[in-house]
């Protein structure tokens, strides 16, 4: 299989793809993200499942009789390797990709994309405007966007646990800012509490400590965190060690076993939004065999999405009988389809109906939903 | 050949590794599940994988030894006499004149022979040759180790951004702006540096080049942060709007005819009386003011002159890509930038065309690794710097010879 | 007044790994004058080996301070393995090549361990062990400094009067001062120039290494990539406080270090890192050659 991926990119690298006779048995299907880089932890999963998935399809005979052809492809997150990466898939003659992982990247690469008529599904790519603004009619998501995220945490911290006064801290990134700054938006419009700190930690530093220091210094009573699990396990675990109880809500960045791992006991407590509970549902559980087969680990950021979304492509695909761009937009916004993220389709816009969306609570170690 | 002696230091060598890579290779734990696994297959590949290469390289150098003592006065592969080929054709404007007319045709050709994604990678090769040829006259000939050129790079192309965003200002008076701007930026940065030397220099460019990227990541009524900023317009034609295509075509041109221009004006200041007292600079600064130099003028022109490239290929990735966020501008950035220039050949400007072309070009189509891609550049690196650590093209110095109707030699 | 005494111990744990990982940025410079910057990554690699040994001696059950020992020691073997090993393939050949030739050769090797490790292990954050037990005597003080950060601090402390000992009173570190001033006349006086300069990447590494232990426990996670930013701040506080100079490494790694936290406490953690490099521009826009680095005086 590798090979046979490696020799086609070989090909296509030489520029040989016109004069190849169409390779017209197989469905391309791409998968952009970041595998190499700092951001790597974030993009390789999408990956695995894209191919635990295409393995699966290609073993029970394909699509409509044709097989699925991966083409994997670095974008490193970054918005000018990106357009590249885009390009090439295009040239190559994919239709269909799953991807980008990182917003920036996703935006730089989506015009590339809908000027040749390509549909593209990402499994993270949460910022609002990809959905929102309408520029993009290619774009579809098994994620929620930000600002419904961040809606849910600050109603979840006003209404539910009745905090007044928030810290909101971020990662200064593209996803954990977005969310932040809606957090404030939202927290201030509500008139219930008041946003006492709005701070961005520098990812990947070697000690939270001052900064925990000042969210007690500010008289918080609860912690909002928009940003990925690295920083937020690092900043919980020196707010318990610093004997600081107080909550601690945060995004799906942190939802996310791998804190609950890294964290340990110090995620206990932590309150996290995140799709709805999958575990009753046996396809998140067939998911994560598979990976567990495969890999023997548990799967990274991003899986389960990216394991729907690559169902809901195969799906469309099928229903569409082609990878025509409107016949599969089509598929996409009428066709109900059972994912690990529970039965989806998509709307006008491109985000996914039926993606439940719940608040999780880390209790014994497991995220529990907050009923 | 080779001797048993050498087998067994190979075999050292073997072994040597086989301890190196033991405990990330082989073992993998899973800290959750509290489960190990042990990959002894792994130090058996490298066991073999080393002692193999290890007596590659030591044959390598036997026979290298041994042809460097027995034909002494034979031709070597790539010279003519005494002088290296590429050198050898630089001074003969009868060779020189009309290869680089068949490289413009080639260059000129490109879009035609192959498809679209080679045409955008060689036109992000080419904004590169333009983003080595700038630092390399603040590296190479005025000797100032600057590892946060990125910085002018980010001015420029956040210049158009937000003219862009704000004013509606076009590309073609964006990109004057941005030089201007980034040109700017670099007499800022080089009055308080004009006292340190060497490393301290390079560590306070470094941090330069990540206090502008911080700021434009923290200032959100400014830059819109790190979400960055989308829609920027390509270049208009003439007032048309063009097709995806046709503008990456049209961008690729663009960025053809300004590495022309960037090579015809480094090579003619480098030349001139300027260019004369940024070498002399860079070989000793107390006699280069003994000269009657002004070392301050002349160091603050290498930085403004350095950085009005940046900007200007600043501008033309915003315009490239239609969206920038402060991720592009990371250090690693300017490091990449700084490899050109050493990999090419520092001061030499087709060492520095072939360092961009080697160094970009080559993690695409590194691709076919997949996910070796990055070990592999890093690796490659190495290996191209300790066996050719003048760059692959190295300037040669100035000299005159006396000879019956030779001119000189050029660099 | 408690605020600023928590931000001045917060300060201090930054500042300390910084230190630990300063030290071999700037024996290194100082003796054959690269930024070696793979540095950051051995740190790392010292951080992984600790990871991989302490967890598979705590799955097959050893006691608790045998755990800390060979962690300890593993991490201080493989790493100063790598530095010495790096140090051959990548930098001695250049030994004679121009100034900025090994330069690369360290960004290459840099961007090779990082993939190395990615590939070798995984690209996922994993769970490092709390090496570092709670005392008992902290808990009354625990909500302003944790145990993790006071055997920081003293561990740091040990090493570098550990190192000082070293490079003042022994033969090794005779030599190395004396390659460190003049690389030719040492070689002459029959010093084994080679010799001097794997050890002193030994040295270094194994202080990483130490770091990456220290910090991995007190944070509770690693990945591949952990040694970039800690590499490139801990250079920033050698040159600091001056590179090639020894106090100076410690000197610029507290300085750093206090300078975040107190720019974090009183002003904002979103400029942390603008503050920790404006103070480096000022204070080598007036001091050229780091706060406790010798002034070069040119003679012509």
């Amino acid at each position: 299989m590798k090979l046979r991926v490696g020799q086609t990119l070989l090909a296509a690298a030489i520029g040989l793809t016109m004069t190849l006779p169409a390779v017209a048995e197989t469905i391309k299907l791409g998968v952009a993200g970041p595998h190499s880089g700092d951001l790597a932890s974030y993009g390789i999963p999408s990956r695995k499942a894209a191919e635990l998935v295409v393995a699966k399809v290609n073993a029970n005979g394909g699509i409509n009789g044709k097989q699925v052809e991966l083409m994997v492809e670095d974008d490193v997150c970054k918005p000018e390797v990106a357009t590249n990466t885009a390009t090439k898939l295009v040239s190559a003659g994919v239709k269909v990709v799953l991807g980008h992982i990182c917003s920036g990247a996703t935006k730089a690469a989506l015009p590339i994309y809908n000027n040749a008529g390509v549909i593209v599904m990402s499994p993270s790519a949460t910022n609002p405007a990809l959905t929102q603004s309408g520029e993009y009619p290619n774009f579809f998501r098994t994620i929620a966007s930000d600002d419904a995220q961040a809606k849910a945490e600050v109603n979840f911290a006003l209404n539910v646990l009745g905090l007044k006064k928030i810290a909101v801290i971020h990662d200064k990134g593209d996803y954990g800012k977005g969310l932040a700054e809606f957090a404030k938006i939202f927290l201030e419009a509500s008139g219930k509490g008041e946003v006492v700190l709005l701070e961005g930690v520098t990812p990947g530093a070697v000690d939270y400590s001052a900064i925990v220091q000042k969210i007690k210094r500010s008289d918080a009573d609860g912690v909002i965190f928009g940003g990925y699990h690295p920083e937020a396990s690092k900043i919980v675990t020196q707010m318990r060690k610093k004997r600081m109880e107080i909550p601690f809500i945060s995004d799906d960045g942190v939802k996310d076993d791998t804190f609950i791992k890294v964290a340990g006991k110090y995620a206990e407590g932590v309150y996290a939004t995140g799709p709805q509970d999958n575990s009753a549902n046996p396809l998140s559980q067939t998911a994560i065999d598979a990976h567990k087969q495969a890999y023997n680990e548990d799967p990274g950021a991003f899986y389960e999405n990216a394991y729907s979304a690559a169902l809901a492509l195969v799906n469309a695909i099928q229903v569409a009988g082609s990878t025509d761009f409107d016949a599969m937009k089509k598929a996409l916004q009428s066709s109900d389809v059972d994912t690990p993220v529970g039965k989806i389709h998509f709307d006008e816009s491109g985000d996914a109906v039926g993606v439940g969306f719940a608040m999780y609570q880390v209790k014994d170690g497991q995220f529990v939903e907050v009923k | 050949m080779i001797s048993l002696e050498e087998f067994k230091r190979s075999f050292k060598v073997a072994l040597w590794f086989m301890f190196l890579t033991f405990p990330l290779l082989v073992i993998k734990v899973n800290p959750i599940e509290r489960t190990v696994l042990w990959k002894w297959e792994n130090m058996a590949f490298v066991g073999i994988g080393a002692f193999i290469l290890s007596v590659l390289i030591r044959a390598f150098f036997i026979q290298k030894e041994r042809s460097r003592n027995s034909s002494k006065n034979k031709r070597r592969f790539g010279y003519i006499g005494d002088e290296p080929l590429v050198q050898f054709i630089l001074r003969e404007p009868k060779y020189l004149y009309p290869l680089s007319g068949g490289v413009l045709i080639f260059a000129l050709l490109f879009p035609a022979l192959f498809d679209t994604y080679q045409t955008n990678i060689m036109t992000t090769a080419l904004m590169y040759v333009v983003l080595g040829l700038g630092l390399n006259i603040v590296v190479g000939l005025a000797g100032l180790l600057d590892l946060g050129y990125v910085a002018f790079y980010l001015v420029g192309a956040y210049s158009y951004a937000l003219l862009n965003y704000h004013f509606d200002i076009g590309f073609w008076m964006a990109l004057p702006i941005g030089a201007m701007l980034a040109a700017l930026f670099g007499i800022v940065l080089g009055f308080p540096v004009l006292r340190l030397r060497g490393d301290y220099l390079a560590i306070v460019t470094l941090g330069f080049g990540e206090i502008i990227r911080l700021v434009m990541e923290n200032w959100n009524a400014f830059s819109h942060g790190p979400s960055g900023i989308s829609n920027i317009p390509r270049p208009g034609f003439f007032g048309m709007d063009l097709s995806l295509d046709s503008a990456i075509l049209y961008i690729y041109y663009l960025v053809v005819a300004l590495v022309i221009i960037t090579i015809f004006v480094v090579n003619r200041l480098q030349d001139s009386r300027l260019g004369r007292a940024w070498i002399a600079l860079r070989e000793d600064e107390i006699a280069c003011q003994a000269m009657g130099i002004d070392k301050t003028k002349t160091k603050l022109t290498a930085f403004a002159l350095g950085a009005t490239w940046a900007g200007l290929v600043g501008v033309i990735f915003a315009a490239k890509t239609t969206f920038i966020n402060p991720a592009s501008f990371t250090f690693l950035e300017s490091a990449i930038i700084l490899s050109i220039v050493v990999l090419g050949g520092m001061g030499s400007i087709l060492g520095v065309i072939f360092g961009a072309l080697v160094l970009i070009l080559l993690p695409e189509y590194l691709r076919v690794f997949s996910e070796y891609r990055m070990l592999a550049f890093g690796g490659i690196l190495v290996v191209m710097m300790v066996f050719r650590p003048q760059g692959l093209i190295a300037n040669v110095r100035r000299t005159y010879q006396f000879k019956k109707s030779t001119k000189g030699g050029d660099s | 007044m408690e605020y600023f005494i928590e931000l001045f111990l917060s300060g201090l744990t930054r500042g300390s790994i910084y230190a630990l990982i300063a030290l071999g940025y700037t024996m290194v410079y100082g003796i054959i004058g690269l930024i070696n910057f793979a540095h950051g990554d051995i740190y790392m690699i010292g951080a992984f080996t600790s990871f991989i040994v302490a967890t598979v001696l705590s799955i097959y059950g050893f006691p608790m301070l045998s755990i800390i020992v060979l962690a300890g020691l593993a991490a201080a073997v493989w790493a100063s393995a790598y530095g010495y090993t790096i140090e051959k393939l990548a930098y001695r050949p250049l030994r004679h090549a121009p100034r900025l030739s090994p330069l690369i050769s360290a960004i290459g090797m840099s961007i090779f361990l990082q993939n190395y490790v990615l590939l070798a292990q995984t690209s996922d954050f994993l769970p490092f062990p709390e090496l570092i037990p709670e005392f008992d005597f902290i808990e009354p003080y625990a909500h302003v400094v944790g145990s993790a950060e006071i055997v920081i601090l003293i561990t740091t402390a040990l090493a570098m009067i550990l190192l000082t000992l070293v490079i003042k009173f022994t033969r090794m570190g005779k030599a190395m001062r004396a390659t460190s001033q003049d690389r030719m006349m040492a070689m002459l006086t029959g010093i084994n120039v080679d010799r001097v300069i794997s050890t002193t990447f030994i040295i270094g590494s194994t202080l990483a290494a130490l770091g990456g232990l220290l910090i991995a426990s007190h944070i509770g996670q690693i990945n591949f990539y952990i040694g970039f930013i800690a590499g490139i701040k801990a250079f920033t506080a050698a040159v600091l406080g001056g590179i090639g100079s020894i106090p100076g490494a410690v000197l610029g790694g507290f300085v750093l270090g206090l300078t975040e936290s107190f720019a974090t406490g009183y002003v904002s953690s979103d400029y942390e890192d603008v503050f920790a490099f404006s103070l480096l521009v000022l204070i080598l826009i007036f001091k050229p050659s780091g706060i406790l680095g010798r002034a070069e005086i040119q003679k012509v």
